[in-house]
């Protein structure tokens, strides 16, 4: 059934739910009874019953069928057909559900032609079946529904109840995707540590993932030791915390305490635009304007930086950061109440004196929060650093040479020709996996620090 | 405009209770019940800390403070007293410059601490507000510990040389300002965790830790309990020994309790000061009467 036509069908539904609940609830008032709910909530208590469980079968159904249609299918091949492998039958399914499309050009297709025939037939049987049953649903329980409408019935408990449970699997909707997608990461990282060693990738100091893919193929055999891609995010992180922390926060606090209203007005979106701008922009700023500049700099005084360097991609990564911390420092600082101003003012506190030792220990916790997100930002940072910080796993904390990071080498395991079972394209999941304790363990400690500080000053 | 709102005041009153000021002031040659435009009662006293001539505030457009001549007696406890936006909280911050802070707020008028001119365009603020402290109605500690708290004025006014010397300092604030005795195995603890009128004690200690002249209250009670209110009220009446306060308050018997001479301000307008006694037994002014006896605000 075209998905409008559903849709206008159960717009009717649901209206004529309502207005069937709340006519009987009008109804019932003006013969002299006292109803506990409103009139809108009988309306919204016959939507509940009468539609809601439809549409749960409806979504439900409509997830579970294509994959139960298609065992089904599978299991009836013919036993020529029978004794593929897993990858086989999923290139023959496919066939049969072009077949079943209406495209002919098919090796097979004499073979196939049946069983597509027999696809085309579970599918329509399924689909009335589906819509069969939440009419059904729907019926008994839009009876049984009104069958309740009584005076004292308490419709606008269920319909509390109802949101209250509508929101709540919304809520763990987000959770349950968050679950999952650290699961699957989990499970393909421990295909990976099968052949990889767990203690050699956390504490390998060399990083050198090409292995030769077929026979003929000259190539090392693979190392993967990931110290010096932290490392590297560690440094080119750290150089742009540098920048772009005092920066941040002496912006946040002129835009706060000195600035008059009218160029607050015009200086904050300014400085918020600088978080709009891609990153690939300030990516190709970075290798193309910052990385030479630093280079030849470094020359005019005799020091040699490569012209790829943890610098350049760090000063850049700081630019673009700057916004994160003064936007959301300068809030805080903001939210400091006007009465510790006061205070301190009325003690002969000069302004800056009021800032430092009153107004930032009070917004603390904001701007630590502020921080940690933009640090959080320049650890999944990737377009700089591809374009300015270049590929090479030099495991140095010299920000003058060239590194890389672990998104970088993320992205570089993943492009191109690969095959999902080896070792190489497997140690993505492997890095993501650490990236991502990385960042929970810096999430928690900065969650243990703000409560802490809370704890103290509140 | 404001003619008639006294008129209107005024009007209602039964015959017998409105003529007996009135009769009291038109023999001085004012008709008071008709303008409060012009102080009644005596403003010069003899040992002077401060002294206000022609004090008008104005928030841009919009003028708070009218002409108001004061003067402020050392080691006195002087009431501030009038309905809610009369310019009470306005005039008292003109006394340690607090308005310098609020855009568009204009002083004019000669304000003098000691024959000084406050608002010298040359003097420095920081020394007058060390010496003109200042507790405000809600209770504002920092979020530091209680003993950083008291420190912090000294601090950064350089009164101690030493952590002996600061510590000293605070356990004398602490003890003036009666919180002694419960903070003194708190001091790492952070002032916010208080109650209410442990808070406000905390304020008082950390003003009068940079060992002002004047303190200035801006309502200190209105947001404490009864008991918290009456310990409050107690320690004014200590401190008066060492400071000159001026306190404006909503509770006319908190001004009746504590202070030596009242002053009552209408519509922006000091109407009436005198003796604390004098002007709650036989205030002069027919809008005092109204104010005091509840009448009116
Ligand atoms: N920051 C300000 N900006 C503009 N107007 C103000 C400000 N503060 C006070 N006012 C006005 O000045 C008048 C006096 O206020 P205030 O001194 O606070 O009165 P009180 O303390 O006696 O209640 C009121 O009309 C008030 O609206
Ligand atoms: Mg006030």
């Amino acid at each position: 059934m075209p998905f409008n036509t559903l849709l206008t069908i159960f717009i009717v539904v649901i209206a004529f739910a309502f207005f069937a609940g709340q006519r009987r609830a009008l109804k019932l008032k003006s013969d002299g009874s006292s109803l506990h709910s409103l009139p809108f909530y009988h309306g919204t208590w016959l939507i509940i019953v009468g539609v809601l469980p439809a549409i749960i079968i409806l979504l439900v159904w409509s997830l579970l069928d294509s994959s139960v249609i298609r065992s089904v299918v599978l299991s009836e091949l013919p036993a020529s057909l029978m004794s593929v492998s897993a990858a086989e039958k999923n290139l023959l399914f496919s066939e049969i559900a072009n077949l079943a499309d209406g495209q002919t050009a098919s090796p097979n297709a004499d073979v196939l032609a049946p069983i597509a025939d027999r696809y085309l037939l579970l599918q329509s049987m399924s689909g009335k079946l589906k819509l069969g049953l939440a009419l059904i649903v729907s019926v008994i329980g839009f009876g049984l529904g009104w069958l309740r409408l009584k005076p004292d019935f308490r419709a606008r408990n269920r319909f509390e109840s109802t949101v209250k449970i509508i929101l709540m699997s919304c809520a763990s909707l987000a959770i349950l995707t968050t679950v999952g997608i650290v699961f699957s990461v989990l499970f393909e990282a421990m295909r990976f540590f099968d052949s990889v060693s767990i203690l050699e990738f956390i504490f390998g100091t060399h990083w050198s993932p090409q292995i030769a893919i077929r026979e003929d193929q000259v190539g090392s055999s693979g190392a993967f030791g990931a110290v010096p891609l932290f490392v590297g995010t560690m440094l080119i992180s750290a150089v742009a915390m540098i920048v772009a922390v005092p920066i941040g926060l002496m912006s946040a606090i002129y835009l706060s305490e000195y600035a008059g209203p009218k160029f607050r007005a015009y200086a904050k979106p300014l400085l918020e635009i600088l978080a709009g701008v891609p990153t690939v922009v300030y990516g190709f700023f970075a290798a193309i304007t910052v990385a030479p500049m630093l280079r030849d700099f470094g020359e005019s005084i005799g020091m040699s930086v490569s012209s790829e360097s943890a610098l350049a991609a760090g000063l850049v990564m700081g630019v673009m950061i700057i916004p994160f911390v003064s936007s959301l420092s300068d809030d805080v600082i903001n939210a400091v109440p006007q009465s510790l101003r006061d205070g301190s003012f009325g003690l002969g506190a000069t302004h800056s004196e009021t800032i430092r030792r009153v107004i930032i220990p009070a917004a603390l916790p904001g701007i630590v929060g502020a921080i940690l997100l933009a640090v959080s930002r320049a650890i999944g940072e990737t377009m700089i650093v591809v374009m300015a910080a270049g590929l090479s796993a030099n495991l140095t904390i010299n920000p003058l040479e060239t590194v890389t990071t672990v998104t970088v080498q993320i992205v570089t395991l993943l492009v191109g020709d690969q095959e999902f079972d080896s070792p190489k394209t497997l140690a993505a999941f492997a890095l993501g996996l650490m990236l991502f304790v990385t960042t929970l363990c810096l999430n928690i400690v900065a969650l243990y620090v703000v409560r802490k500080y809370r704890e103290q000053y509140d | 405009m404001t003619t008639m709102t006294v008129d209107s005041n005024t009007s209602p009153q039964s015959s017998q209770e409105a003529t007996q000021p009135v009769a009291d002031i038109s023999s001085n040659g004012l008709d008071s019940s008709r303008d409060y435009r012009q102080t009644v009662g005596k403003i010069e006293v003899a040992n002077t800390k401060m002294s206000m001539r022609d004090v008008n505030v104005s928030y841009g457009d919009k003028q708070a403070v009218f002409g108001v001549d004061l003067d402020i007696a050392k080691n006195e406890v002087i009431a501030m007293i009038g309905p809610s936006g009369c310019g009470k909280s306005t005039f008292l911050r003109c006394m340690n410059r607090m308005n310098d802070t609020i855009e568009g707020c204009v002083v004019s008028g000669s304000l003098k601490l000691d024959d000084q001119d406050i608002y010298d365009p040359k003097l420095d603020v920081v020394p007058l507000r060390a010496r003109v402290g200042m507790v405000f109605q809600k209770p504002n500690p920092f979020p530091k510990s209680i003993y950083d708290n008291v420190a912090y004025g000294p601090q950064i006014h350089g009164l101690a040389n030493s952590k002996v010397e600061l510590d000293e300092i605070v356990e004398n604030s602490l003890r003036k300002a009666g919180l002694w005795n419960e903070a003194k195995d708190r001091l790492d603890q952070p002032g916010t965790g208080l109650s209410g009128g442990q808070q406000q004690r905390l304020c008082i200690a950390r003003t009068i830790a940079v060992s002002p002249e004047v303190i200035l209250m801006d309502e200190p009670c209105s947001a404490l309990d009864p008991i918290a209110t009456a310990r409050i009220e107690e320690l004014i009446d200590e401190l008066s020994a060492n400071f000159t306060i001026a306190i404006v308050t909503h509770s006319m018997q908190q001004a009746a309790r504590v202070s030596h001479r009242t002053a009552y301000f209408h519509l922006g307008y000091l109407v009436e000061i005198g003796d604390t006694d004098d002007i709650f037994t036989n205030p002069k002014h027919r809008l005092t009467e109204d104010y005091i006896t509840g009448r009116f605000g």
